[in-house]
């Protein structure tokens, strides 16, 4: 079993990720791409503990839908609220609540790895948490993506899979409910994949909610399934309304 | 939020320390060009000393520009710049560290070299304390023009020409206000008015443009 082979997590319990256990939903989202609709009428909502997997070929809105989550992009229609107002109101409240993890790495090729890291932990930190509180993070974060050993070298050296780890570090250096992934598995090792399942599944354990795009089989237990290619706009089911789907659903 | 600020202007600095090259390119290019000119109009004193400030003016706010493309661009290009914007600081609060990094590693350097480049241009001595002066309000209002086109070129092809053309023109107040204050310090005038307009032009700017730099920005990002 390759999961084995990856020692267990480091004892520190998770970080409090999920400190408002609260509900984040998406109503009638438009999304508008260089006079393309890549996708419409698109609602779905996360509980805490809840997953979301993001599927659908190239093209089909997936990145698009992730980056409107994050608050990079403005839907051209619909909105995304959390249990106490809409993200719109108050885009600085959702963004402590959100990491984004995007295709690009994120990784300056002069700083060290530890350096990287400590950065991103300090520019997304609460105002209450202390120094050391962010370097016992930062160190955890590391220790746990088994990049202790890598943590003062810079950047450049950095191999892809090693810059994807470092990456995805980012998500227990600065903790935040909502994870929003955008095929996070790229470059990595079926070891490192396996971690990765491992701190999913515990952030979703501690009331945290993830989605996630891939292409590749993630072992997200439970999570529920978006096919971003029944929202396409030509597609036959155009402008209907859809909720989004249980797994089960799919296969009725 | 100061956190945050400070650790974006740490990373900044850290980062412009590191690859040394950028800073030091600004003043080289800084002293090079301006030693061009006696080379140019000849080594009359009295010519040299009534272009002086000018001289030594323009050629800062030339230097000054050549160096924003690096402002935003790399953390653009590498995706840094979509989380800059994601994190719980205001945008603008980010901006702000970036652009306090920018003048710290090219708006003091111009302000040191400045003097060194008086002397040579044989501008009078009365002249250095206001030059120095002038530059130390009227660098960081560069910095803070020059965030605005920064970020307005992201993403554009050929991005250093088209900033040049965006921010050269708003650069004029303060060229116009610093050199017209050497002047009055060199004729024995008051230059008090001249220096309290470019404090002014420094407020107005620390107000504007890093509003007007986050909503490029976030522009950008999309």
């Amino acid at each position: 079993m390759v999961r084995r082979m990856i020692p267990a997590a480091v004892s520190d319990p998770p970080p409090s990720a999920a400190a408002s256990a609260r509900r984040f939903s998406g109503h009638g989202l438009v999304c508008i791409r260089g006079e393309r609709i890549v996708f419409a009428n698109l609602n779905l909502t996360l509980a805490p503990g809840e997953a979301l997997l993001l599927l659908g070929p190239n093209g089909s809105g997936k990145s698009s839908l992730l980056r409107l989550m994050a608050g990079l992009l403005r839907p051209a229609a619909g909105s995304l609220a959390w249990d106490d107002g809409p993200v719109r109101e108050d885009p600085e409240r959702h963004h402590a609540r959100t990491r984004y993890v995007g295709h690009t790495d994120t990784i300056k090729p002069v700083l060290t790895a530890r350096e990287n890291l400590a950065f991103w932990a300090k520019v997304c930190a609460n105002e209450d948490d202390t120094r050391a509180t962010l370097q016992a993070r930062t160190d955890a974060a590391l220790d746990r993506l088994a990049l202790a050993r890598l943590a003062d070298v810079p950047g450049r050296m950095l191999s892809a899979g090693q810059k994807r780890r470092l990456n995805l570090a980012r998500l227990l250096a600065a903790p935040a409910p909502l994870w929003l992934m955008d095929e996070p598995t790229t470059a990595l090792d079926k070891g490192s994949v396996a971690t990765l399942e491992a701190i999913m599944a515990e952030h979703r354990a501690t009331g945290g909610m993830i989605a996630l795009s891939t292409h590749l089989d993630v072992n997200l237990p439970g999570a529920r399934v978006l096919n971003l290619d029944d929202f396409a706009v030509d597609a036959a089911t155009a402008y209907g309304l859809h909720e989004d789907r249980h797994p089960e659903d799919l296969r009725a | 939020m100061m956190g945050a600020v400070l650790a974006v202007l740490r990373r900044d600095l850290r980062l412009a320390l590191r690859q040394g090259a950028d800073s030091l390119m600004v003043v080289a290019f800084f002293v090079i060009t301006v030693s061009l000119f006696p080379f140019g109009v000849g080594p009359e004193m009295a010519v040299l000393e009534r272009i002086s400030a000018g001289v030594v003016w323009v050629t800062a706010l030339l230097a000054s520009m050549l160096s924003l493309d690096r402002l935003f661009q790399t953390d653009y290009e590498d995706g840094s710049l979509d989380l800059l914007t994601l994190t719980p600081t205001p945008t603008i609060a980010i901006v702000l560290g970036k652009v306090a990094a920018h003048w710290l590693t090219t708006g003091l350097p111009l302000i040191v070299a400045s003097p060194l480049l008086a002397v040579l241009l044989a501008m009078r001595p009365e002249g250095y304390g206001v030059l120095v002066a002038a530059m130390a309000l009227g660098t960081p209002t560069l910095s803070l023009v020059g965030s605005v086109g920064a970020a307005l070129v992201l993403g554009a092809r050929r991005g250093g020409v088209l900033l040049s053309l965006l921010v050269l023109p708003l650069y004029i107040p303060v060229l116009v206000f610093g050199v017209s204050a050497v002047d009055a310090a060199v004729m024995g005038l008051d230059f008090g008015p001249q220096l309290m307009i470019m404090g002014a032009l420094l407020l107005a700017t620390l107000v504007l443009c890093p509003w007007a730099a986050s909503a490029a920005l976030k522009q950008a990002v999309e």
